[in-house]
């Protein structure tokens, strides 16, 4: 397990390096995206318009924060992560489009995001689901909001921050997928635990 | 001052307080897990939450961005006065906490797809009604996270098989949901009555303190057999690995028909928030899960 803070824009390179079970800190930008942004992100990119922030190299966080304003100054409350699986159905395509090199979420994600990770130099970095304080403390401004028509929840969010983290690597970019190898030892404890109720299989 | 006013004042102040305040049995339960956990990643998972849980305290901050969804349990008394007048009450304080606290809108229209933007909505935030003898009345809230909520399941198992077929259930949810709903996971698990009914109970008995084991010995013994079961899935803190994957099993039931053994586990995340307070008839306020002096709005 290593230690490593990175700065946004994070190049192939640096991702290259990372192995599941690091531990990684961000600083620099991130922008969330939850089911409906992701939606119209797509969107855009197979309409061909850009979308309003250049991604590349950038962080994705699955997030729907709690914010308030203050003059006309955005400030984010809390701000951990949510279920990364819902965005399953859309990631490969995410990275493939929109080069971002960390996604950051809690949960983890499937084989189809696992391989575009592999494919593309991206990894997911697990943040502790709930901790919104300990994310909130790391933001350290509200660069702007967009698509903001989609509630607070679900609009694109975009953070200036400072050491963003724990995050677990838990997909790295060379295939492997922390969530799902413990989910092969659960299926693997089966049968220990039928066992120990007295139950049949 | 009007009942109204009084219940508005009260069932901001719990609200408030769940979300900000982790009941004390909950935080003791997962000072416990960190020190217990032998995985490395669980512990760093752990170790956050302990964290973050003081970072809310010391910045007066909601512990998690997903407020939730706003259930309110009610013990009226049946000689209370102005009942009528309580369900705005509880409506107006969940407006006012979503503006000042503040809260995440999690109040969306099915059909639309539009946010209130407020926490409230058709039958949101949603009132359970108990009628009781006296003249206090109890008000209870808990925040249901989301990611909690959409692992919750019911499932009609087969009579023939009693409790086996419980334990079979509730172990195969677990596995089920694994990372989703954040664990450490409290569960709420519930047998009889209907499909509806047991689904009620399960999530109802996750307003149970950790500490409190069921008082009936026979529920408690399998509580706990439960508990160590689900323990042994590896599936550890936010599915990272560990074992500590509930922090504790909380059991009700009701009499079933004979051709039917409803089943309903509810899970709630860490993030267990719940509060309570009993406004006397003499208009004396006490907080009964998050000791602060009446009135005082932490």
């Amino acid at each position: 397990m290593a230690i490593y803070h990175l700065k946004t824009p994070i190049s192939e390179e640096e991702i290259r390096k990372l192995k599941v079970n690091d531990v990684i800190f961000i600083t620099g930008t991130i922008v969330t995206a939850r089911d409906q942004a992701h939606r119209r992100a797509l969107e855009y990119a197979k309409q061909g318009k850009n979308l309003p922030i250049n991604l590349d190299g950038l962080a994705l966080f699955h997030c729907g924060p709690v914010v308030k304003k203050e003059g006309e100054k955005w400030i984010a409350v809390a701000a951990g992560p949510t279920t990364s699986t819902r965005m399953d159905i859309f990631e490969d395509e995410f990275i493939k489009n929109f080069k971002v090199r960390v996604v950051i979420g809690k949960g983890g994600m499937g084989k189809k995001t696992t391989d575009a990770m592999a494919k593309y130099g991206a990894v997911y970095g697990a943040f502790t689901g709930g901790a919104a304080i300990l994310a909130a403390k790391a933001i350290k401004s509200i660069k702007s909001v967009e698509w903001l028509d989609l509630g607070t929840p679900e609009a694109m969010w975009i953070f200036e921050v400072e050491d963003f983290g724990p995050l677990a690597v838990a997909i790295d970019s060379h295939g492997n997928n922390l969530f799902l190898d413990v989910q092969k030892k659960v299926e693997e404890n089966r049968q220990k635990i039928y066992e120990k109720l007295g139950l049949s299989s | 001052m009007e009942i109204e006013k009084i219940v508005e004042n009260v069932a901001f102040n719990i609200l408030k307080q769940a979300v900000i305040y982790l009941p004390e049995d909950v935080k003791q339960a997962l000072k416990k897990a960190y020190d217990e956990e032998t995985s490395e990643t669980g512990r760093t998972q752990l170790k956050a939450i302990l964290d973050n849980i003081e970072l809310a305290e010391k910045y007066q901050a909601p512990i998690c961005q997903d407020t939730g969804t706003i259930i309110f349990y009610i013990k009226a008394g049946s000689e209370v006065k102005g009942l009528e007048k309580i369900e705005k009450a509880l409506i107006n304080a969940t407006r006012k906490a979503t503006k000042q606290v503040p809260l995440r809108p999690n109040a969306v229209d099915p059909f639309t797809q539009k946010n209130s933007g407020d926490n409230t909505g058709r039958l949101i935030p949603f009132i359970n009604w108990e009628i009781v003898p006296g003249n206090s009345l109890e008000l209870t809230v808990m925040t249901k996270g989301g990611g909690s909520e959409n692992v919750c399941v019911t499932g009609m198992l087969v009579p023939g098989e009693g409790i086996n077929g419980l334990k079979r259930f509730v172990v195969e949810a677990v596995i089920k949901a694994g990372s989703k709903p954040c664990p450490p996971n409290i569960l709420g698990v519930a047998i009889g009555g209907g499909a509806d009914i047991s689904m009620k109970l399960a999530k109802k008995a996750l307003l149970r303190p950790l500490n409190e084991p069921n008082p009936d010995a026979e529920i408690a013994k399998l509580e706990k057999e439960i508990l160590e079961a689900v323990n042994m899935t590896g599936i550890g803190p936010m599915g990272l690995g560990g074992k500590t994957t509930v922090l504790g099993v909380n059991i009700d039931y009701a009499y079933r028909h004979p051709a039917s053994f409803p089943a309903a586990v509810a899970f709630n995340c860490w993030a267990a928030r719940r509060a309570s307070a009993r406004i006397n008839a003499d208009g004396i306020i006490e907080y009964l899960t998050h000791k602060k002096k009446a009135g005082e709005v932490i």
